[in-house]
């Protein structure tokens, strides 16, 4: 009994997440053919193929796409955090408000992030509410592109995400001492000034938590750029996908996939020490 | 920052998030054909919602694959946290427990991809699975819950000590005995919550299925996802709220199920 409860979901994760990973290894050292599956791997006569990798480093367009992928998630985590510390240290303080308001802020996340990327569609279109209220208020004539922007696709990314960076600074604050701010009141801090000494430093490691829960999965997002970015966003989510259904170059898609999760390592090894750490 | 501060800055967050969601719904039942546009109060988008045949189909699918997913990840992610949590030091530990956080951390779209990859090799060496379709997206649906639900039994098994456990075995419970009189009821929480994240995770997830379903495995997601690919309709207006109603439900559930226990 004891050796099936760890050989079952031993052998699930093997086959399921330790198998496949490899197999992007493999494809990644392959060569696309024609066929199905369209591609040959390195045992098939053709020895390992080094190109793929290569052309992630020489082509400039997936160069840029890993590149812009990470200034995106960056951009993503650290507006996640500006709007996030304020909420999870208030939502601590809330007293017995704190769990009313913090299903506040996660019933958003369990409605599907599809429905809130729905309304900002609704929201930014031409003919949408945003620009029916410039309109009315006579700031426009005609309505401004909103939609299939950089920013409609941060402002997607930011919506989304935003309850991921909440939870690690809500759970790091209601672990605060009040009674280090009130010292340091006492003794003639301002309050901007406790903060910024007292409170910000006790939180360091949940925000720095908070920023890689929001950059590692938004480094790889694929739906938002596609519904709410411009057609040149080519971020490397989008360009995997491309690779894939489109050009069906498995290896290169594989190569791509590969190199995402090399950039990814070090933030997940630090995201992971954090954890154990908080 | 100052209290007040604080309090702003929530209150103008939580309405950042609300309002794109409140506005979604009001406006589903707005009679005009453009999305987001008050035309009259009427529940025309609903009933045109009903009589949509494709979407229906996507969402009978999307509740049993995701129903069948929760309920193998909840056996498979039980029996992870109880392992990790309980079965103290033993070889292949540490990879086991690697293994169950891989998952967690990986993006979707590298996730995805392997899995289909997987596929597609297994298909190759041995004719199974045949295709593609509902049970490979099952497949990978389960295998991401299965993190998740690991994660939420673990974390419980680990702030209950077997104190209690122990004091049944030493009023004479056999451990089998003690298992299901004892720890099976402290565990249940857990395991309604694992099993509702994974339901969860697997009806709003579009990556994973993208890549693992055929052209026979549309799930609601999925449909979705390529309706507001041409734009927006009312339509997904009203989905939207019946969505919302329904998570709503489940949370207020998995609040009262966890609370009950504590």
């Amino acid at each position: 009994m004891k050796a099936l409860l760890r050989l079952v979901p031993g052998l699930w994760l093997t086959l399921l997440v330790a198998a496949p990973l490899a197999l992007v290894a493999v494809l990644a050292l392959s060569w696309q053919a024609d066929g199905v599956p369209p591609y040959e791997p390195p045992w098939a006569g053709q020895g390992l193929n080094p190109d793929n990798l290569r052309l992630l480093l020489e082509d400039p367009h997936y160069r840029d796409s890993l590149l812009q992928s990470l200034v995106v998630a960056a951009l993503t985590g650290g507006l996640c955090l500006l709007l996030a510390a304020p909420m999870g240290i208030g939502i601590a303080r809330a007293g017995r408000w704190r769990n009313v308001l913090l299903a506040a802020v996660l019933l958003p996340f369990w409605t599907g992030f599809l429905i809130r990327i729905g309304a900002w569609i609704g929201l930014l279109r031409d003919e949408g509410w945003i620009n029916a209220v410039l309109r009315a208020l006579g700031l426009t004539q005609d309505p401004i592109p909103l939609l299939y922007t950089d920013g409609a696709m941060l402002l997607g990314m930011v919506h989304a995400y935003l309850p991921f960076a909440v939870l690690p600074i809500f759970a790091a604050a209601t672990r605060l001492d009040p009674a280090l701010e009130e010292a340091a009141a006492d003794l003639g801090a301002t309050p901007g000034h406790s903060f910024l000494t007292v409170t910000l430093p006790q939180l360091l490691p949940a925000l720095a938590a908070a920023f890689l829960l929001v950059f590692i999965p938004a480094a790889g997002e694929y739906v938002i750029p596609e519904l709410l970015g411009p057609p040149d966003a080519t971020l490397v989510g989008r360009v995997v996908f491309q690779e894939f259904f489109q050009n069906r170059d498995w290896p290169v898609a594989s190569a791509l996939a590969l190199a995402l999760l090399a950039l990814l390592t070090g933030p997940i090894l630090l995201y992971q020490r954090l954890g154990r750490a908080g | 920052m100052t209290p007040r501060l604080v309090r702003v800055l929530l209150w103008a967050g939580l309405a950042f998030l609300w309002l794109p969601v409140a506005l979604l719904v009001a406006y589903a039942f707005s009679a005009s054909p453009v999305p987001f546009r008050w035309g009259g109060f009427s529940l025309r988008w609903f009933a045109a919602l009903a009589a949509n045949d494709r979407l229906l189909e996507a969402a009978w699918l999307s509740l049993r694959i995701a129903a069948g997913s929760a309920t193998l990840a909840t056996l498979l992610g039980g029996a992870l946290g109880w392992v990790l949590a309980r079965h103290g030091p033993f070889n292949g530990r540490a990879l086991l427990g690697t293994l169950a956080g891989t998952p967690l951390v990986l993006p979707e779209v590298v996730t995805g991809l392997s899995l289909l990859l997987l596929f597609v090799a297994l298909e190759g060496a041995t004719g199974w699975p045949a295709g593609r379709g509902a049970l490979t997206v099952l497949l990978a649906h389960a295998t991401l819950g299965t993190a998740y639900a690991a994660v939420v039994i673990q974390s419980r098994l680990a702030t209950r000590d077997r104190d209690l456990e122990e004091a049944a075995q030493d009023l004479g419970a056999t451990p089998a005995a003690a298992f299901a009189t004892v720890t099976l009821p402290l565990m249940a929480p857990a395991l309604a919550a694992g099993w509702l994240l994974a339901f969860t995770l697997s009806l709003d997830d579009v990556v994973l299925a993208s890549f693992t379903s055929g052209p026979s495995g549309t799930t609601l997601p999925v449909a979705l996802f390529s309706m507001l690919r041409l734009g927006m309709t009312p339509e997904v207006n009203a989905l939207a709220t019946l969505l919302l109603v329904a998570a709503a439900l489940t949370l207020a559930l998995v609040g009262l199920l966890l609370r009950r226990r504590d």
